[in-house]
């Protein structure tokens, strides 16, 4: 029987997804003051707050505004975000403190003593408005033409603090150049309301830092390194930043027009691929809560689009489980069998915000990434040359479009080394928020939809193709795969109804050891890999997972100074908090509890797979027996399947 | 040179080394409760009673603590510390070891506006020689067990780095922006560690209350501003310069004082404070009534208010630190009322709302800048309102 033991990485890295408010970077102007309480529940411990008439009792150093929440009081918010740390500049939630003169900002308030609290005084109200009012003064933009149209959090308040003219005045003219020079995140400045959100998005839940307030008094604007245009800097397109941007002064590059002119194109055979994480979330877009998958809804409002032929990425997920999986066996084998020296830990690849990262900070560590292509880009590829092949239509004919959770994609699809078909392998990149304005343009009500299946011949693909939208996702889907294969048992009898819990959850980093029990007789799609497969008898796979850049930097830094994680064999990487499902493309808002709703409905359709390991996908077998007839990691999976990566360090983009 | 309504000054009557020697003969409480039986308030502007803030510090259980001199003197019509760090530097760096014997530090740090860059080497041999001597450095002379240094570090430029969390943000390396607070650098200061902030004249103060009894101190000024002040008077008056008054003197008596009689109105606290019209000159200056960390500014009949209200506020446009709303778009809003109003196409009724927006200002921002920055504006458009409107062509 495999032992399983999870344990904290380090004591640093076990943050909850959110902020590890003692480590993150931001100056300490932009953060709450953290009280430490010893014990929430002791004497002392509590504190009372009477806000608006009502007491309530919170832990020492809880906020007012966080004591207000958990009253059902509101309190209009801008620059806070439950990802962020407090920064307390926008002001508008100030709120009158008996006693006190001056307003206090109330999520940025600490409750250290009992205070009575009045949060819509005509003080405040009149404040609030003000400062409406001035944020709107420097406000370019008109919001029927924006993208954030009805999703914005300024258009909110304005409408809430009955803003009906502009009191102090608005900018006759844009004041900043548009810098659309990246393929994911455009920057519009002439929108921004200097939040900073997503300035703590970039330093401190990603780790990354490419965007920084500037300048003072009324030349204060948000900047990138030398004022350089987002696609010359470091960024890794993670679009998280996006994601908690209050107004459209961030948005997606959408290529909608692009992609509607290639339906509208009768010569075009127009293939969409969906990723788990889009059909998770998507339902937000129109009404529901988080946490209500509509895959077959989708595919159906799909075709009534246009496209003609609707596949699931699934398929490549199962397929690049295999190819990454059969990697990490000739990896293990150079290292433990042949000796020789061989990059290891593995690191996976199929997230490009996290590939850019690691090209820019530890690019000494490019050779652990998988080569394995990400399953939009494998996706891509097998389209343009089995299926195109097999359909009997001329590749250069076929438009491909991605649906993904994620900014990078749109990157990581016009990377120049993604072109093994002999054509872009995809063309377009489309995000949860671009398909769902999609189908309302088309007029379709998604929830209504009826319900269809993906189409042939990558037909339905497994329930671990699924979990690739939600941290651990990938990893439990490998080891899946490699329990079965090598040791010839099934994974249910190992881990109840193929649960993998301990890769499973939010927490920052995720450690676990499993001892392979027995080399069972290994089957034919990897027999002939290796002769001998004994040597991994008793052997303990050592794995990790980490989302979001921050955690994977605190992996990263661990295993740079020779701790635990360095004797790690495979880690999954997400460069999203929360993996895919927390994607810079997918629906805003995004919190914590969103992504948890998102990911407990992959893990829902996961189980409701009648196949759920990737190995047993009938068409990716379909696939090594017709196409890949040599393999996995063979000759022309490599071609196809495979790719490599730029030391970028710092300064090259 | 420091003028003074009494011979000698103050600075001049007390011997280098008095005041260390007295506090060390002291428990560390008893120097706080001289310090805070003197009734001093903090010298930098905000009035803070430097007694409590001493003993909160004390208080506070941390394994480090520091002893930050405030030394960045940003506020235009200020350059009192500047000539105390210049002629009387012994007794600021005495007023901080005594500050670091009383609440515990080991380390003082003197934050030096960019501009003083000058003054830095004389500073750094006086340092030197105090160490020399034994009044700075591991176990200084009479002390039991106390070690305590002082080190210089350099402002960067920004007027906000005067106030204190912006200031700690600078001395750590960030973009000075002042804090959330709370906490109080008191509690949570430089690196995290109880630090107390004092303006550069609190230390000299210090120094001599310690050396002459708090009684003296506590007997001079007003009931709830004790002791004596240097101003920054200029502007138009005969005899511009630093002086030596007890607080609570009228604006009258410091213009006379000053060759400053027949003025239309002071600035009393700098940008950052309030205008004071003629005809209120019996007003006196103390935390009661108007409060200034030093500055005095005077205008005489030619002065154009307007203009002078303009160049406040492009002062602040300029020097907020541009991280909240009400500050940074605010002083703007207000500017762009005042060139309104010089071309004459401000309707009173947006007169009236931009000083709504300067209550706001000053409820909502941040820190004391924003809060701050309308109080010229609205003190002149309250006393010279008709002054103000009916321009243009
Ligand atoms: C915008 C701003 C600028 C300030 N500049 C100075 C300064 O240059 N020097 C100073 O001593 N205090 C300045 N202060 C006040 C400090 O924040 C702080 O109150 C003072 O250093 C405390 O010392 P004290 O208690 O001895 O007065 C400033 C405050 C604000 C809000
Ligand atoms: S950012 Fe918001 S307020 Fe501004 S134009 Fe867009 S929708 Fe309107
Ligand atoms: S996309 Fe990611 S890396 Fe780029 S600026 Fe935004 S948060 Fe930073
Ligand atoms: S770009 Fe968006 S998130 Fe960033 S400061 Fe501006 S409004 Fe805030
Ligand atoms: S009040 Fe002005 S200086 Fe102070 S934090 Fe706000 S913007 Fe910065
Ligand atoms: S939400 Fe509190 S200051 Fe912005």
């Amino acid at each position: 029987m495999a032992e399983t033991k999870k344990t904290k990485a380090t004591k640093a890295a076990s943050t909850t997804g959110g902020v590890d408010t003692a480590s993150n970077r931001a100056p300490k102007s932009q953060k709450a003051h953290v009280v430490n309480v010893g014990d929430e529940g002791g004497i002392g411990g509590k504190v009372s707050v009477t806000i608006d008439g009502k007491e309530i009792k919170v832990p020492l150093g809880t906020t007012i505004l966080k004591a207000a929440e958990q009253m059902g009081i509101k309190i209009p918010t801008l620059c806070a975000h439950q990802d962020l740390c407090a920064a307390g500049l926008c002001r508008v939630c100030v709120v009158e403190v008996e006693g006190q003169y001056r307003l206090q900002a109330s999520c940025a308030y600490p409750v250290t003593s009992p205070i009575k609290v009045h949060t819509h005084t005509r003080k405040v109200r009149k404040a609030r408005r003000h400062i409406i009012d001035l944020m709107l003064r420097n406000h370019y933009g008109e919001c029927y033409a924006c993208v954030r149209n009805n999703n914005c959090e300024l258009q909110t308040l304005a409408k809430e603090y009955g803003v009906d003219f502009f009191r102090f005045g608005r900018p006759a003219e844009p004041m900043f150049d548009i810098d659309s020079s990246s393929h994911s995140v455009i920057r519009d400045m002439n929108k921004c309301v200097l939040c900073r959100r997503c300035v703590r998005t970039c330093i401190d839940l990603q780790e990354v830092g490419v965007l920084e307030a500037i300048n003072k008094g009324e030349d204060t604007e948000i900047g990138t390194f030398a004022d350089k245009p987002l696609a010359d800097v470091v960024c890794i397109n993670c679009g998280q930043c996006i994601n908690r941007c209050p107004t459209g002064a961030l948005r997606a590059n959408d290529p909608t027009d692009d992609v509607w002119n290639a339906i509208d194109d009768p010569t075009k055979h127009v293939v969409i691929q969906t990723a788990p994480a889009p059909r998770a979330a998507i339902g937000e877009c129109f009404g529901l809560p988080a946490g209500n998958p509509l895959t077959f809804e989708m595919n159906t409002a799909l075709r009534q689009c246009g496209f003609d032929k609707v596949f699931d990425t699934n398929f490549t997920a199962d397929l690049t489980i295999i190819e990454e999986g059969t990697e990490l066996i000739q990896r293990l084998y150079t290292a433990l069998v042949a000796k020789k020296p061989v990059a290891l830990p593995q690191f996976t690849s199929c997230s490009p915000g996290w590939v850019k990262y690691l090209e820019h900070f530890y690019p000494e560590y490019v050779p652990n990434l998988s080569s394995a292509k990400s399953p939009q880009q494998m996706f891509g590829a097998v389209i343009k040359t089995y299926y195109a092949q097999k359909a009997g239509i001329d590749p250069k004919d076929i438009v491909t479009v991605a649906l993904m959770p994620c900014s990078a994609k749109k990157y990581e699809c016009n990377r120049p080394e993604m072109t093994d078909s002999g054509f872009k392998d995809v063309d377009y990149g489309l995000t949860t928020r671009e398909l769902a304005k999609m189908i309302k343009e088309a007029g379709i009500d998604l929830p209504a939809c009826d319900k269809s299946d993906f189409d042939d011949p990558f037909g339905t693909a497994t329930g671990s193709g699924v979990i690739f939208g939600a941290t651990g996702g990938v990893m439990e889907a490998a080891l899946r795969t490699v329990i079965e294969l090598v040791c010839g048992i099934k994974v249910e009898d190992i881990f109840e109804h193929a649960d993998i819990i301990p890769v499973r959850g939010m927490e920052g980093v995720k450690y676990a050891e499993i001892k392979i029990p027995k080399v069972g007789p290994v089957p034919p799609i990897l027999s002939g890999l290796i002769k001998d497969w004994k040597w991994l008898d008793g052997v303990t796979v050592k794995v990790a997972v980490a989302h979001g850049t921050a955690n994977a930097k605190k992996v990263m830094e661990n295993i740079k100074a020779g701790g635990q994680l360095a004797g790690c064999h495979f880690i999954e990487f997400m460069g999203c908090p929360g993996g895919c499902i927390g994607g810079g493309g997918q629906p805003i808002p995004t919190s914590p509890a969103i992504r948890e709703a998102r990911a407990r409905a992959i893990y829902a359709e996961d189980s409701a797979y009648p196949v759920r390991k990737s190995h047993e996908n009938p068409a990716v077998l379909e696939l090594y027996t017709n196409f890949f007839t040599e393999g996995p990691c063979s000759h022309k999976s490599h071609k196809l399947l495979h790719t490599h990566y730029t030391k970028r360090g710092k300064y090259i983009a | 040179m420091i003028k003074s309504y009494h011979e000698p000054l103050t600075f001049d009557q007390i011997k280098a080394g008095e005041g260390l020697k007295a506090a060390l003969k002291m428990t560390r409480s008893e120097v706080i409760k001289a310090i805070s039986d003197s009734g001093m308030r903090g010298r930098g502007g905000a009035g803070f009673p430097t007694g409590v803030k001493w003993n909160l510090c004390a208080a506070a259980a941390a394994p480090e603590k520091f002893v930050v001199c405030n030394a960045d003197e940003g506020e235009p019509g200020t350059f009192k510390d500047r000539v105390l760090l210049a002629e009387y530097s012994d007794k600021v760096f005495e007023g901080m070891t005594i500050a670091g014997y009383a609440i515990g530090a080991k380390e003082g740090i003197i934050y030096l506006r960019a501009e003083y860059m000058y003054l830095r080497a004389e500073l750094e041999a006086a340092l030197a020689k105090r160490r020399e001597d034994k009044l700075l450095g591991d176990k200084i002379k009479g002390a039991k067990e106390f070690s305590f240094d002082i080190r210089i570090q350099m402002g960067s430029g920004a007027y906000v780095c005067g106030e204190e969390t912006a200031l700690i943000e600078s001395l750590e390396g960030h973009r000075g922006e002042p804090r959330n607070r709370p906490p109080f650098p008191v509690d949570t200061g430089f690196k995290g560690c109880p630090t107390s902030v004092n303006n550069v004249e609190t230390f000299a103060w210090a120094t001599c209350i310690l050396a002459k009894g708090p009684k003296w101190f506590k007997e001079l000024g007003t009931e709830k501003s004790a002791g004596l002040k240097l101003f920054s008077v200029s502007g138009d008056c005969d005899q511009p310069g630093i002086y030596e008054f007890p607080m609570g003197i009228t604006v009258a008596d410091l213009l006379v004082a000053v060759g400053g009689e027949g003025a239309k109105a002071v600035q009393i606290g700098g940008a950052s404070g309030h205008c004071v019209p003629y005809w209120e000159f019996d007003r006196k200056i103390c935390f009661e009534d108007v409060a200034t960390g030093g500055s005095i500014i005077v205008f005489d009949f030619d002065r154009d208010m307007l203009e002078v209200a303009m160049n406040f506020m492009e002062f602040f446009c300029e020097e907020s630190c541009g991280q909240c709303t009400p500050c940074r778009d605010g002083n703007s809003a207000i500017l762009e009322g005042l060139e309104m109003l010089e071309e004459g196409v401000c309707s009173q009724s947006y007169l009236k709302e931009l000083c709504e927006l300067g209550e706001t200002m000053q409820l909502a921002s941040k820190c004391g800048l924003g809060q701050s920055s309308p109080n010229a504006f609205l003190s002149i458009v309250k006393n010279f309102k008709d002054e103000l409107l009916g321009r243009g062509e």
